[in-house]
């Protein structure tokens, strides 16, 4: 494909991230209008990766590789296959839909262009990490989609509840990010690439390596993180305060799919294990009952509508731990179809809301006159969500049972439990069909009227889409299902899919009977809920609960742990300050044998006579006596501008020692620094008291001179014990050799500042700088009253405004 | 501090104290200075400056901020690691450029930019704390 494939790719990462820049310009520019140009990039997007279809329906595969530090073999490369195509155009396709639907859904709102914004990145992210070949790439991208999915969940930032989802998002999501990483280095370790498509080779190497389940554990926490698995499901339910389009993209077809992505890519290389189809299967089956019980608890839709997520995030992943062909190609076909309904019923909710005024479904009822546009869409969706023939949900279904038929008492059980849950998910569906359309009309907060076009168009495109992929299932057969399963299982996958219905067969029995219990289960919804309800009084506690519970004890734990270590008092401060420097200095001389030199041996003998005076002229003399004399005014000084005055003369001699033995430009430096420290000490001091010097209690004075000996002692045995042996001149050997010819200087010391070593002094002078912004900040607090005492234990709630606020 | 005498000769001690400091920035690449010691210089005339004039003068003669200086200092310093960028060599390669005006050569340099960074940023940080401590109004902070 060449230059020309990896310029377009690139284009495809970037572009909308550029929109996202370009969309509050572009909103206060073109308005009502906004949704509508900036769908054009997703759109085109969508159209750009369909162009890949035809090479990856033939098997093959397409990839780029741009360096990224190349050093370290990390490059962000990028891979499309079938599993990584379908996600993609998934994405992109919805995208477009969603912001158009934004840009109605919001019309008005005077963050709309930020929202557009942070949409746009968010779904670029998104693209990334599907795209995305190496491990560190997919890292990259999995982190911003949390980032962005904080930003988008929090959009309402005024409201204390869609702080706390977005919190409570971004920590759980991130604490997935960290194991990913985790996991990714491993795997780099063990596989020596941090490339997937040669990881996926490996996978022997992988799985029979001892720290195989370590892997397994980081990168499941990834993606039972990232995709709502219980126990970590509560966190998806709660971020339902991000404004609808969020949560028809973000949390039905997209974000909470990046784990159940990232189980389908390392299928091949960590997959197949007993471990890897046992906890699959089982977290996948609890996360699907407990979901689908948790959607039959809620009456807003949104609510429901997230924790039928759950639900199919668990149907996901359970089907991804079977892993058998059937299991695989079910779990593509039921990503999509997923994706089509779920996204378009979120969006239907969405409308409701928005010309209704209400989510709440015992408050709606009879919405099909006033919102037939409305109702076809959330029909379709929820014809497809129930799993009858001629929708694509159908065969989602039949393959899942199909991989099932062994009649072994394991398959038997999955079996069960994904009747139970299809079930209960086909209530809902029912539910969530009829009840705000059909029946009797009821007043609702807002007169309800049909949603404008933009709004409509997601719901019945989605619709239709579903619709028209279950009446062509060689198409969806051929196009979708083999290239995505044969992606995941990197073996060839055959599909089976056909429209005929054979009443011998068990299966269409299953499924009637899923219908059945479907129906069942929303004629007795009411009831389930009731008893649902009076059992979770009766538990009395949840995840979310815990999380609060975990988060308190975190913010007070470190409350307590900052009153301990920054008690406010300067004193204490240097006191450790300079302990520390004593035992760091010490410790090591004293470990490795530093003192050794000091002990007198054996032939010692009288050692006066060995004990000779340096050879130094009168003036150096005068200078060493001056430098002595000044340490002694310091101590016995009177009053305090002595004492700094005194410090300078000291400070002085050390300068002129420096200028005697050679050093020039530091003994310029340390005169210069010596003149400004008096100057700025006294300064500090006429704000306090220059006069008198405190009287101090004898045990402080005791310990501070013991610390200052202690430490002077040690510096000058370090520098003794430095000069003991042999110097090594490798490096002075070489600045002085290559001083002049390359760095066109005869100063050593400032060529080695400004450009040998120009990137330390670079980093301290923003040093330099923050510290001086820190200095001019207390100088100022100062003169201000200062601010009421906080108190120490505040409850969680009331902190996290300003938290998420700031 | 204020007497007549101080005052008549601050500005002159000052105007010598600054030239020198440039003079040291500029000649730091072959003999004893530099950037950082010729900051502390400027540093400590904007010091005696402002014993003499009081730090409203100081300021106003100062036109920018101390900290904007210094701020300025260290994206020019930044910069300057930059250039090198243009030439397709890694961050800070130094870049040397010799002009010729008659018998005399000037020496441009990435370097030299550099330096006259750490200047702006020694100098600008000293003395916004020095003209912090010596005022006494919240307003001169």
């Amino acid at each position: 494909m060449g230059s020309s494939f990896e310029a377009g790719i690139g284009l495809a990462a970037v572009a909308p991230f550029v929109a996202a820049i370009l969309a509050p310009y572009i909103q206060r520019f073109a308005g009502a209008y906004a949704g509508w140009i900036l769908a054009i990039i997703p759109a085109s997007i969508f159209l750009y990766l369909l162009g890949f279809a035809d090479a990856v329906i033939h098997g093959e595969t397409v990839s780029s590789v741009i360096e990224w530090i190349p050093a370290y073999g990390i490059n962000l490369s990028f891979l499309v296959d079938g599993l990584s195509l379908i996600f993609a155009l998934t994405i992109s396709g919805v995208g477009t839909l969603i912001i158009l639907y934004s840009g109605a859904y919001l019309a008005g709102h005077h963050h709309q262009g930020r929202f557009l914004g942070y949409m746009l990145a968010f779904m670029g992210a998104m693209l990334g990490l599907v795209l995305a070949d190496s491990l560190l790439a997919l890292f990259l991208f999995w982190e911003l989609t949390s980032v962005t999915s904080f930003l988008l969940i929090g959009f309402d930032h005024s409201r204390q509840a869609a702080r706390r989802g977005a919190i409570q998002a971004l920590v759980l999501t991130n604490i997935g990010g960290m194991f990913l990483l985790a996991g990714a280095i491993l795997v780099y370790q063990l596989a020596g690439t941090w490339e997937m498509s040669a990881v996926r080779q490996m996978g022997e190497v992988l799985r029979g390596n001892e720290l195989y389940l370590l892997v397994l554990i980081c990168f499941l926490g990834a993606a039972f993180t990232k995709s709502a698995q219980f126990p970590l499901h509560f966190w998806l339910p709660n971020a339902m305060e991000a404004p609808t389009p969020v949560s028809a993209f973000l949390h039905s077809a997209t974000m909470v799919q990046a784990g159940v992505y990232l189980l389908a890519r390392m299928t091949p290389s960590l997959g197949g294990t007993d471990v890897w189809t046992n906890t699959l299967v089982i977290f996948g089956g609890i996360t699907l009952i407990w979901g689908s019980l948790g959607a039959l608890k809620q009456t807003d839709l949104k609510q429901i509508l997230a924790q039928t997520t759950i639900a199919s995030l668990g149907l996901l992943v359970l089907l991804i731990g079977l892993g058998s062909d059937y299991a695989i190609s079910a779990m593509v076909v039921y990503f999509v179809a997923h994706a089509f309904y779920k996204a378009g019923l979120f969006m239907v909710a969405g409308a409701i809301d928005h010309e209704a005024g209400t989510r709440e479904i015992t408050a709606l009822g009879g919405l099909a006159e006033k919102m037939p546009v409305t109702f076809i869409g959330a029909a379709l969706a929820s014809l497809s969500m129930i799993g009858l023939p001629l929708t694509i949900g159908y065969f989602a279904k039949e393959e899942m049972y199909l991989g099932l038929m062994s009649g072994e008492w394991t398959a038997i059980l999955v079996m069960i439990v994904l009747i139970a849950g299809n079930a209960m998910l086909a209530g809902v569906a029912l539910l969530v069909m009829i009840r705000p359309f059909l029946g009797e009309a009821v007043a609702t907060p807002k007169k309800p009227h049909e949603a404008p076009i933009a709004m409509l168009a997601g719901p019945i495109l989605l619709g239709a889409g579903g619709i028209i992929a279950g009446i062509l299932p060689d198409w969806l057969g051929h196009d979708v299902l083999v290239p995505g399963a044969s992606a995941i299982l990197g073996r060839a996958v055959e599909s089976h899919l056909t429209l005929a219905l054979d009443f011998t067969s068990l299966l269409l029995w299953l499924s009637a009977l899923t219908w059945l219990l479907g129906v069942l289960v929303y004629r007795q919804a009411d009831t389930i809920r009731t008893l649902l309800r009076r059992f979770d009084k009766a538990l009395g506690w949840t995840a979310d609960t815990v999380f609060d519970i975990v988060m308190f004890s975190l913010i007070r734990f470190s409350g307590a742990l900052t009153r301990f270590l920054h008690h406010g008092q300067l004193e204490f401060y240097l006191v450790i300050v300079f302990a520390a420097l004593a035992a760091a200095l010490f410790g090591p001389m004293l470990v490795w044998g530093g003192l050794d030199w000091l002990e007198p041996t054996a032939e010692l003998g009288d050692w006066s006579q060995r004990l000779v005076l340096p050879a130094l002229a009168p003036y150096e003399w005068g200078v060493l006596a001056l430098a002595v004399l000044g340490l002694i005014a310091v101590l016995i000084a009177q009053s305090r501008l002595v004492a700094i005055l005194s410090l300078g003369v000291q400070g002085t001699a050390v300068a002129l020692i420096f200028l005697l033995f050679g050093a020039p430009d530091l003994a310029f430096t340390q005169l210069m620094v010596e003149i400004l420290s008096v100057v700025i000490l006294t300064f500090v001091m006429t704000r306090l008291r220059l006069d008198q010097r405190d009287h101090r209690p004898f045990e402080d004075w005791a310990r501070d001179g013991a610390l200052a000996i202690v430490c002077g002692l040690g510096v000058s045995l370090l520098l003794m014990l430095v000069l003991n042996g042999t110097l090594d001149t490798r490096l002075s050997d070489f600045f002085t050799a290559t001083s002049v010819p390359i760095a066109h200087g005869h100063n050593i010391v400032n060529v080695i500042l400004v450009d040998y070593r120009g990137f330390d002094t670079l980093g301290e002078i923003a040093v330099v700088m923050g510290a001086g912004m820190a200095v001019l900040a207390l100088l100022r607090r100062q003169k201000k009253p200062a601010p009421a005492p906080s108190e120490p234990d505040k409850p969680k709630r009331a902190r996290k405004p300003r938290k998420a606020a700031s | 501090m204020n007497t007549v005498i101080f005052r008549t000769l601050a500005p002159l001690i000052v105007a010598i104290m600054l030239v020198f400091s440039v003079y040291v920035t500029l000649r730091g690449h072959n003999e004893p200075g530099g950037g950082f010691i010729g900051g502390l210089i400027a540093a400590a005339s904007i010091a005696v400056f402002g014993m003499a004039a009081g730090v409203s003068a100081v300021r106003r003669s100062l036109r920018f901020d101390p900290m904007a200086i210094a701020g300025f200092g260290v994206v020019l310093a930044g910069l300057s690691g930059l250039a090198s960028l243009l030439t397709g060599s890694p961050f800070m390669t130094s870049i040397w450029l010799y002009l010729e005006f008659g018998p005399s050569i000037i020496p441009l340099s990435t370097p030299l930019f550099f330096d006259l960074g750490v200047y702006c940023v020694v100098f600008g940080t000293l003395s916004a704390i020095a003209l912090s401590l010596e005022s006494d109004r919240e307003e001169d902070l």
